[in-house]
């Protein structure tokens, strides 16, 4: 007799177990075979089902029992071949006979952990709620004496500064005549409050106020950073929006390095120090200087969490860049190694970063969200040659996070970035140290709208990462927990993968292209936005009497005004 | 829309003028105050030079506390003016008060000899703490307290403010002076909101509407100094980036616009400071107007001037005659405060400009921020 799991399946999950259920309909579906072709994660399959079929012939009723083969398209209840919900099997279908469909109740998560390791997953928060930045309203609009603005014809200038700017009193300026000038570096002495030594005047860059986030070279695909970087140049040299893209860790190709394109992005240095030997060896070479260069301290999606670029994905191409061998795991650790504490870090990688660029670049962290933020930023408040903090909500990332750290760890960007301000102005140095935001920007798709309120709260520039890179690959990712392969190395739309047959679904041109439109539609947004607030020469940065909030406890945090 | 009269002349003239200039304006205030300031004063306070006024508002007890807090500090009242009050005009908005005064002090006796710098201190620090004193029951409203210059505020329609003071009966005259004939707003109505705006001896008057207020005055009260504090108005913190930037960090006039609406970098780049003025820019980032907004306002030294950003879709007007030049927020006012001129001289600043009148009216000179 056969053994009781053939018989039933008590020991399998149901499908309702799933976060997806794969609805198939019998009806639409002519066999093609695309569908089971191209899912990533092989959720479905063709699978022969025998049916028994009742029939009857003849004039009086004469039922006969027949089995019958027929080809389904069937789900599997494999734990680790889960359906995640991307989608690929709908797009390929020519009859629309197959959809995923989100089943809110799923108890994935149960099953997944396993041997005491929880499911390390990536991909996007399973958090599908408005976030308190979407939440905000611009309810101040110019009608008082004069109207508001003509966003379509005014002249605006969206730009920002990303550097440290030394205040007023410490600049070393000299009047002669009607004029003022810049005393000579020998005459430039100590201003009498102690503001700047040695009369060091340091590097600012006016940039763009959205800025693409850390995405590194290895996670991101070839085609996927290549034409994030086209579109970045595409955008400086043709539109004139000096649009900067971080190259988050990994480095960068040297080519690139050595080129004129260099300073259209910003180096980061991170705990695992991948690619910083072939910067470092590239730096005699460099024609440009980079826009700056930013020392990763943490990542909202999993503060306090390392990174990881699991081995298949360093591939050969990653390898050289990063300077490791192949197919190895390259895990950056939570913290730098080197360094015990910030204030070290501060004294010292700052420092170093900036010697190494002749200090003409902007150094400056980032660091999660926390509520040590501001700590962090009384430490640079007062460290002259640092040239911003970057602060990642927990909104941000798509990277290699466990679960727990996406979904309950980290601060939220709105009231870190808020007391962050609040501080500097209390201190008088809101405008010495510009505050970068990140996480969660333009999450739901309002990119511009997000940027202009994190901008009135007191953000000089915010940073987008996972928005730019679904928006610009025509990601048919969402929040409600689809896809999410973005660690996995078997992204369907090719973006987050290396494997040559995935990500050559993806024209970078085409990628390129989308990174242009999508900056060139937010700064239309930005102007609608800005036009009539009545700003248009100067970011409304801490412009807080713009906001309103529905949400008494969010307007009292974020002092900022209730309104209903 | 507030209107703006400001009158610089050779000659000590009436404050009556810039009222009646107002009065042309009438269409776009609605008459719910006037504001006065006397720079370079003639009539009673001709030869009172050396002496810091103190103007203000007070009721009889309000008096009595702020005489007794002024001798306290050492200052001896030299002179004590009060309008000669018409009681048959009509009486201001919200009832007539017990005294309007303008009290001319000798310094403390420690502080005679002190350099001009301590003796500015100390007056602020005696008008802020007049201020906090009356602040609560109203009893004392103190706008300035420096040499040569007298403030007078009222709720009311300016022209029947002008009678009710008797404005032209020659008591009060000076060279300069800069009159708001309000449009009031959005705010109660108060009268530590009304322009123009004073901080030791440098003053602005605006219409328009200030977008950047609140990262502005965070910019201000962020800088340590007492004096910048009240912004019970939008445009009061004209007043103090103009103080700022002159006196706190020794720009020249000129830059004055060049912080309230800084060039873009590409225009800067034609300027011979070009690398001081990028520094600046930057660092004073948050200074920037944005906009729309006329300002008028003087310097220490009697240097008039009237500004505004590229966004005031109606800017003010300037002309003028040798000895006598009106700046004004209509063009009909400044027909009346100076009819006959060259009208084809009458100067408008748009986006760049900046017009100076020296002390002694002699010409007006237009400034351009594109200047090299």
């Amino acid at each position: 007799m056969d053994p009781a799991t053939i018989l039933d399946n008590n020991h399998e999950l149901s499908l309702r177990e799933f976060p997806y259920i794969v609805r198939w309909r019998d009806d639409r579906c002519t066999r093609c075979g695309r569908c089971t072709t191209v899912c990533p994660v092989n959720a479905i399959e063709p699978a022969p089902h025998v049916h028994r079929r009742i029939y009857s012939e003849g004039g009086t009723p004469n039922p006969k029992a027949e089995r019958e083969i027929v080809h389904v398209v069937k789900q599997v209840t494999d734990v680790d071949r889960y359906c995640t919900g991307c989608g690929t099997c709908t797009l390929v279908c020519p009859n629309e006979a197959i959809e995923p469909e989100y089943n809110p109740r799923h108890k994935l998560l149960t099953y997944k952990n396993k041997g005491g390791v929880p499911f390390r997953r990536g991909g996007r928060r399973n958090d599908p709620s408005t976030s308190t930045v979407d939440q905000l309203k611009f309810t101040r609009i110019s009608m008082l004496t004069d109207p508001a603005l003509d966003a379509g014809r005014h002249e605006f200038r969206i730009r920002t500064l990303l550097g440290r700017n030394l205040p007023a009193e410490a600049l070393p300026l000299k009047k002669r005549g009607d004029r003022l000038v810049v005393g000579k570096t020998h005459e430039r002495g100590q201003a009498e409050d102690g503001h700047t030594a040695h009369g060091f005047i340091p590097p600012v860059r006016e940039i763009y106020p959205i800025r693409i986030g850390s995405m590194s070279i290895g996670a991101l695909s070839p085609h996927m950073w290549e034409g994030l970087a086209m579109g970045v140049a595409y955008l400086n040299e043709v539109e004139g929006m000096p649009v900067v893209m971080c190259t988050g860790e990994g480095g960068m190709p040297p080519r690139l390095l050595k080129s004129r394109f260099a300073k259209y992005f910003i180096l980061q240095i991170a705990s695992g120090y991948f690619g910083w030997d072939e910067i470092v060896h590239a730096i005699p070479e460099m024609t440009e200087d980079p826009a700056g260069i930013e020392i990763k301290y943490g990542q909202g999606a999993k503060p306090g969490d390392g990174g990881l670029l699991m081995a298949y994905k360093v591939l050969k191409l990653i390898a050289q860049i990063r300077g490791v061998p192949e197919f190895v795991d390259l895990a950056s650790p939570p913290t730098h190694q080197t360094k015990y504490s910030i204030e070290e870090a501060v004294a010292k990688m700052i420092q170093s970063m900036s010697m190494a660029w002749g200090f003409r670049v902007p150094v400056y962290p980032k660091i999660s969200g926390t509520k040590t933020a501001m700590a962090v930023l009384n430490n640079l408040a007062r460290n002259p040659y640092a040239g911003a903090l970057c602060i990642d909500g927990e909104d941000g990332g798509t990277g290699a996070a466990y679960n727990v750290s996406m979904d309950k760890m980290g601060h939220p960007i709105a009231s870190n970035i808020r007391d962050c301000y609040l501080d500097l102005v209390a201190q008088g140095k809101q405008n010495e140290l510009p505050l970068i935001a990140a996480g969660g920007m333009g999450k739901t798709g309002n990119l511009a709208a997000n940027a202009a309120a994190m901008i009135m709260l007191g953000a000089s520039a915010v940073d987008t990462g996972k928005h730019i890179m679904q928006a610009a690959a025509w990601c048919f990712g969402d929040e409600y927990n689809r896809c999410n392969l973005c660690n996995t190395g078997r992204c369907p739309r090719g973006i987050t993968t290396q494997d040559p047959k995935l990500y050559r679904r993806l024209d970078p041109d085409k990628v390129a292209e989308r990174v242009v439109e999508v900056f060139k539609s937010a700064d239309v947004e930005l102007r609608k936005i800005f036009a009539p607030l009545g700003r248009s020469t100067e970011l409304p940065i801490g412009m807080s009497d713009a906001l309103g909030v529905a949400d008494q406890s969010i307007a009292e945090r974020l002092r900022i005004s209730y309104v209903c | 829309m507030c209107r703006l009269s400001a009158i610089t002349s050779a000659e000590y003239f009436s404050p009556m003028e810039n009222v009646m200039a107002l009065n042309t304006m009438k269409e776009g205030h609605d008459g719910s105050g006037l504001g006065l300031v006397l720079r370079d004063l003639g009539g009673d306070f001709k030869d009172l030079k050396q002496y810091p006024i103190l103007s203000g508002i007070a009721s009889s007890e309000g008096l009595a506390e702020l005489d007794t807090f002024m001798s306290g500090l050492g200052f001896r009242e030299v002179h004590f003016w009060q309008p000669d009050i018409d009681d048959k005009a009509p009486e201001p908005e919200l009832g007539r008060r017990d005294h309007y005064f303008a009290k001319a002090y000798e310094y403390p006796v420690d502080m005679q000899k002190r350099p001009q710098a301590e003796k500015e201190e100390l007056l602020l620090d005696a008008r802020l703490a007049l201020r906090e004193l009356g602040e609560e029951d109203e009893s004392i409203f103190v706008f300035s307290f420096y040499p040569d210059t007298v403030t007078l505020k009222e709720v009311g329609d300016p022209l029947e403010l002008g009678r009710f003071f008797r404005l032209d009966d020659g008591k009060l005259k000076a060279r300069i002076i800069l009159a708001q004939g309000r449009q009031n707003t959005n705010y109660d109505i108060y009268l530590y909101a009304c322009h123009p705006f004073f901080l030791q001896g440098y003053c602005t008057m605006t219409n328009g509407e200030n977008t950047a207020f609140v990262p502005i005055m965070e910019f201000l009260t962020s800088r340590g100094f007492p004096g910048y504090m009240g912004y019970n108005s939008d445009s009061e913190v004209f007043a103090h980036i103009l103080h700022y930037t002159q006196r706190q960090l020794g720009y020249p006039l000129t830059y004055y616009k060049d912080v309230i609406t800084p060039l873009a970098e590409k225009e800067i780049d034609g300027r011979k400071d070009a690398e001081a003025l990028r520094l600046i820019r930057r660092s004073l980032r948050p200074l920037c107007i944005d906009g729309p907004n006329c300002v008028i306002g003087f310097a220490p030294d009697g240097t008039v001037f009237m500004v505004q950003d590229a966004k005031k879709l109606r800017p003010g007007i300037v002309g003028g005659v040798p000895g006598k030049y009106a700046l004004m927020s209509e063009e009909c006012g400044l027909d009346e405060a100076v009819p006959r001129r060259d009208k084809t001289e009458d100067f408008s600043p748009m986006k760049y400009d900046m017009a100076i009148i020296k002390p002694g009216a002699s010409e007006m000179v237009r400034w351009s921020q594109l200047t090299p």
